[in-house]
């Protein structure tokens, strides 16, 4: 059953071949066995079975939707009450949220089974899981590299198949970077499509949940119930929500895809760029024309991000103070040093990175040069994309410009370990919607295509991808060990 | 550009950030590197471009002045380090 879709899982439950408890188990037993990769921050049992249980009266009263009584997991940066949210965090290790995210309550409303919180980086402030306060998560593809991150334990985890979809959030890659390194199909919708109530912010200009899973058949289902507007969210989007799965199956006949140069300079891997120029081929063959576009000013996308990223976070990270919620030192002195010990000890030393960045770039005589500089380049960069895709429907190109590295291997360098988004933090600072989905394989590792599309094309982006995964068994390699 | 120990300290403090003496040349380091990165953006001229905070530019959305949050104080005190009488306690503030 492991292998199963979404829709495939649905019928079984339909057909009584196995009930919601069972399938409950059943991941249960698989988590618990393969509880080494460190997937999950918590694994939520009791809840779930309860859920699953409930499930299946709905399933016996024939109003269940396709998601009643199937498995999923939350990244732990979506609130949920009576489970511990941590965010990936030592500041919210004893933090239980008073209420739940947006997302949360679609999916319970839903019906679908949470098995419990995903491994993240702190803050979802990484590209390896690595800064996760719980520990590293081990790739399932090789156990001694890192699954990406910030999504890294949801990424794992569809990967290993102890879920058959998950929920990421992706501020600069945090979707589409581990689901290229963990070889799974994942979705970062839109700027302002999925709501943000309840999910712990990161840079709030940038942050965007969307899900992952092992087809985008798999990630349409999902994406159905997490898209909508939120009158919780100031910046949720009042636009009508497209049936995801409709168009699936329409013909790619005349579809137009860019690629865009800077994509696939120097810097790129040539095995990776040769995955992704046979992936591109088959959309030919699948009647997709094809010509070279520019984004003249990809080269500033990082330096802006980590202006503007750190800034947000300096700013959202501000809350946590020892006073209302989280982690309190023992002993404060005064006032000042209930902030700074209560903050100093429970921050991890990326997060601290970025809130001393964003502080600086924030505080007196640096905000215009800093601040408002990368506000006035996010305008360029996003200009190069509208003009692109002016020209075009879709953008494609790699997610990564490297597999799956080392656990180990870029920790003492933060640079280095921010050049690992270099082609997907563009993207966010577009608001643009962009997949990943596995493209083949170099040195047994996978590789993923990226596809970036023009405002709200979520379900034009979903047909793309489930077109190229109709012709190609990528996305059905299963790890070794894992089958 | 380069950040001295001294700056870094005093940034740590404006962010109210508690960081261990020993590893303030580290953090000096990182961020000198960081600001070294973001110099890159210097070499493009934006006299003429607007900020840009939104990706579609949307104004923030208003609503009707009207209360539609319940009291839950208890209910988020629950979760606080420290509370009496319905109140935050923090060290004494003022002798």
């Amino acid at each position: 059953m492991y292998n199963k879709t979404i829709t495939e899982l649905a019928k079984d439950l339909r057909a009584k071949e196995y009930s919601s408890v069972e399938l409950t188990q059943a991941y249960l037993d698989r988590i618990k066995k393969h509880q080494d990769l460190n997937c999950f921050i918590t694994v939520a049992e009791d809840y779930a079975l309860e859920q699953a249980k409930a499930a299946d009266v709905q399933l016996a009263s024939a109003d269940a939707g396709l998601l009643t009584g199937i498995p999923i997991a939350q990244k732990d940066i979506f609130c949920t009450q009576g489970i511990k949210t941590t965010c990936g965090s030592k500041m919210l290790d004893n933090f239980t949220a008073p209420y739940n995210a947006t997302v949360i309550e679609k999916f319970n409303s839903a019906g679908a089974v949470m098995l419990g919180k995903l491994n993240m980086d702190e803050f979802a402030m990484g590209s390896s899981n690595e800064t996760s306060f719980y520990g590293a998560v081990q790739n399932p593809w090789s156990s001694n590299t890192v699954p990406g991150g910030s999504s890294g334990g949801s990424a794992a985890a569809v990967a290993a198949r102890l879920s058959p979809a998950v929920t990421g959030t992706d501020t600069g890659g945090s979707i589409r970077q581990p689901a290229s390194l963990c070889g799974i199909t994942g979705l970062k919708p839109t700027y302002g499509r999925v709501s943000r109530f309840g999910m712990i912010a990161f840079a709030s200009s940038l942050d965007q949940g969307g899900p992952m899973a092992r087809s985008a058949e798999d990630a349409a289902i999902l994406m159905q119930t997490m898209a909508g507007f939120d009158s919780k969210d100031s910046t949720s989007v009042d636009r009508a929500v497209p049936n995801y799965s409709a168009g699936l199956n329409n013909s790619l006949e005349g579809l137009k895809i860019g690629l865009p140069k800077e994509f696939f300079d120097e810097g790129l891997n040539s095995d990776i760029a040769a995955a992704v120029e046979a992936a591109v081929n088959e959309y030919k063959k699948l009647g997709a024309e094809v010509k070279e576009v520019s984004l003249p000013n990809m080269k500033l996308a990082i330096p802006a991000y980590y202006v503007i990223a750190s800034a947000e976070c300096s700013a959202n990270l501000s809350r946590y103070d020892g006073v209302r919620f989280g982690y309190r030192c023992d002993d404060p002195a005064d006032l000042n040093d209930l902030y700074i010990r209560s903050r100093g000890e429970a921050f991890g030393a990326e997060v601290k990175r970025r809130i001393l960045m964003g502080t600086y770039a924030l505080s007196a005589g640096y905000y215009d040069a800093y601040y408002i500089k990368a506000q006035k380049v996010r305008r360029l960069i996003s200009e190069d994309f509208t003009k692109a895709l002016s020209e075009v429907d879709v953008l494609m190109g790699p997610v990564s410009p490297t597999t799956a590295f080392g656990i180990g291997e870029k920790t003492n360098d933060p640079i280095e370990m921010y050049l690992a988004d270099i082609y997907t933090i563009a993207i966010n600072l577009a608001g643009l919607p962009a997949m990943s989905l596995p493209a083949g394989f170099v040195d047994s590792k996978p590789v993923g295509l990226q596809i970036i599309g023009n405002y709200f094309t979520e379900d034009r982006l979903l047909n793309i991808a489930h077109q190229f995964q109709q012709v190609t068994d990528w996305h059905q390699q299963t790890p070794k060990g894992f089958e | 550009m380069s950040l001295t120990a001294d700056e870094v300290k005093k940034i740590a403090y404006l962010a109210r950030l508690g960081i261990d003496e020993t590893d303030i040349d580290a953090y000096a380091s990182d961020l000198s590197n960081m600001l070294d990165l973001m110099t890159q953006m210097g070499e493009t001229n934006t006299d003429t471009v607007q900020p840009m905070a939104h990706p579609m530019d949307q104004m923030q959305r208003l609503r009707p002045d009207v209360a539609t949050e319940s009291n839950q104080r208890e209910h988020f005190q629950a979760i606080a380090p420290q509370v009496e009488a319905g109140l935050y306690l923090v060290p004494k503030v003022l002798d």
